[in-house]
């Protein structure tokens, strides 16, 4: 499977290299903004400063309530990514589980979807 | 971080630092370099769409625009508005342009899996495979990447102050974390057929027109994938997260300047990134068109640098799609969005994921494959109809009831 020396080093050493990878490019985003902030004009006026409201001047607190639905939508999916942490290592061994692990697996996937009928039913899925 | 690198404790040896930092820098060339021609290609060929000629006055057929519009933000003035959050402001744009480099280590990008060679080329007397990273969890960790995109758009619109960016990002995180389930699930049939989450191993899978993974797995999961794709990376139609109508710029309404370039990077970016995990997980990657024993090889070409011609040839085809999509479909409605990703897509792909799994078992148990086909599929129809039912029942009862919603 791997490629080069000892197992746990080429391990640690593909996220290491991500780890690079990662600082690679957040340098070059500060590079850019620094670049930029050398050139570009900074003449800020009390207009400019406005937060955009079509030309108007903003009216009331920008953070504005938000409705409670999309509240729940992120609690739903909560849902549906922990049963992907239980599907995924199932998917790579279905042989070693066999029809155990499929009517074990199918039990599963039936008392989940009972929980998205629920809430199905609930109406917490239609969006007036 | 030095000292933590395995590699680096004891002997240095050289030739794999060498190659950890050539392959660094030539991913980072290519996904910038692969990033300025996409906006260049989008917008020709959109133009070409809507009988428009498109860019064409920066360099030769226009393909220096972007450059040249990277150019003029530098020049911009950056606005920081009173009323907003200046850490997270500026934190923001990071958030989102790291995750798109990150998705883009794990992509295979070349190599030759002919003959068992399973991708691994040999550079300065080191065997090697053509990919930043391949860590065994690889499509695990571009989904990772994928979600803490969230985070980017999220916060840049929540730290605006302003209440156009709020409702983009409102709107992009509960979207985004819709369809992740609905991309995840549909990647688990993939997973299944292929046994391993490694991207590398994935590719190597997929030798035959028939073993790709979008004939392999029916075509079922290959759509929800798309579909699910395009609402990640919040492109038309899927683009309520700046609905121009409804939204003024959406979630980067407030940024200017080059803080405004880093976000229209980061979203090209990831169009190329999720482009190549298509082609990666259900076309093959950079394996070759080959069916019943005749392989397409390009002439006068090694395989490991041909891998990386149909790669790219591959991508570009997903590329163009991506357009086509922008320049054909209308954009959904949020109840709309919403239905399609929690009632057709997540069920759907679930059920396609049990089939699937029902017939593989059958096949290694020696079951009838045909009749396990036809008991899974009653099964899935009989959910189905008890659903439908429960629906009817459920609808009169409410009518019965007189109920508000």
């Amino acid at each position: 499977m791997s490629v080069g020396e000892s197992g746990v080093s080429e391990f640690l050493r593909s996220y290491l290299t991500v780890g690079w990878f990662g600082i690679a490019a957040v340098v070059l985003a500060g590079l850019l903004l620094w670049v930029a902030s050398l050139v570009r004009p900074s003449r800020p006026g009390h207009e400019k400063l406005l937060t955009y409201e079509s030309g108007v001047d903003p009216v009331g607190e920008g953070w504005s309530q938000s409705q409670v639905r999309y509240y729940i939508f992120a609690l739903l999916f909560v849902v549906f990514d922990v049963e992907a942490v239980f599907i995924f290592p199932w998917a790579t061994q279905l042989e070693r589980y066999g029809t155990f692990g499929l009517v074990e697996m199918g039990v599963f996937v039936f008392v989940l979807l009972l929980g998205l009928v629920y809430a199905w039913r609930k109406g917490v899925l239609r969006w007036v | 971080m030095i000292a933590l690198d395995p590699m680096l404790e004891g002997d240095v040896l050289w030739t794999p630092l060498l190659i950890v930092v050539l392959k660094v820098l030539v991913v980072f060339v290519v996904g910038l370099v692969a990033t300025m021609l996409m906006v260049w290609f989008e917008r020709k060929v959109i133009a070409g769409m809507q009988n428009r000629i498109g860019p064409n006055k920066a360099g030769p057929f226009g393909l220096l625009q972007t450059l040249a519009d990277g150019i003029k933000l530098f020049f911009k003035e950056d606005l920081l508005p009173r009323r907003s959050d200046k850490f997270v402001f500026a934190l923001a744009p990071f958030l989102s342009l790291v995750p798109a480099f990150l998705a883009f280590a794990i992509i295979p990008l070349g190599g030759d899996y002919r003959d068992g060679n399973d991708g691994v080329v040999t550079w300065f007397g080191v065997e090697t495979r053509v990919q930043l990273a391949d860590p065994h969890i690889g499509v695990l960790f571009a989904l990772a990447i994928s979600s803490i995109a969230v985070y980017g758009i999220m916060l840049a619109g929540w730290s605006s102050g302003s209440k156009y960016p709020l409702l983009g990002s409102v709107r992009a995180s509960a979207q985004m974390v819709s369809y992740e389930a609905a991309l995840g699930l549909s990647l688990a049939s993939v997973i299944l057929i292929s046994g391993t989450l490694s991207t590398s191993g994935i590719v190597a899978a997929q030798s035959t027109l028939t073993d790709w993974h979008v004939v392999a797995t029916g075509i079922v999961p290959f759509i929800i994938f798309l579909i699910a794709a395009t609402a990640e990376l919040n492109r038309p139609p899927f683009d309520l997260v700046e609905a121009e109508q409804e939204l003024v710029g959406g979630f980067n309404t407030e940024y200017s300047s080059i803080r405004f370039a880093l976000f229209f990077l980061a979203e090209f970016m990831n169009t190329v990134t999720m482009s190549a995990l298509i082609v990666t997980l259900f076309f093959g990657g950079p394996q070759p068109i080959s069916y019943g024993g005749i392989t397409l090889d390009i002439p006068l070409i090694p395989n490991g640098l041909e891998g990386t011609i149909w790669l790219l040839g591959k991508v570009l085809v997903f590329l163009y799609v991506y357009v086509w999509f922008r320049a054909t479909l209308p954009r959904l409605r949020y109840d709309q969005l919403m239905d399609l990703g929690w009632k057709v897509l997540i069920p759907g792909s679930l059920a396609w994921f049990m089939l699937l799994a029902a017939q593989r078992l059958a096949r290694n148990e020696g079951w009838n494959v045909f009749t396990t086909t036809a008991a899974a599929v009653v099964v899935l129809g009989a959910c189905y109809a008890l659903l439908q039912g429960a629906f009817a029942i459920s609808n009169k009862t409410r009518e019965r009831e007189g109920a508000q919603f």
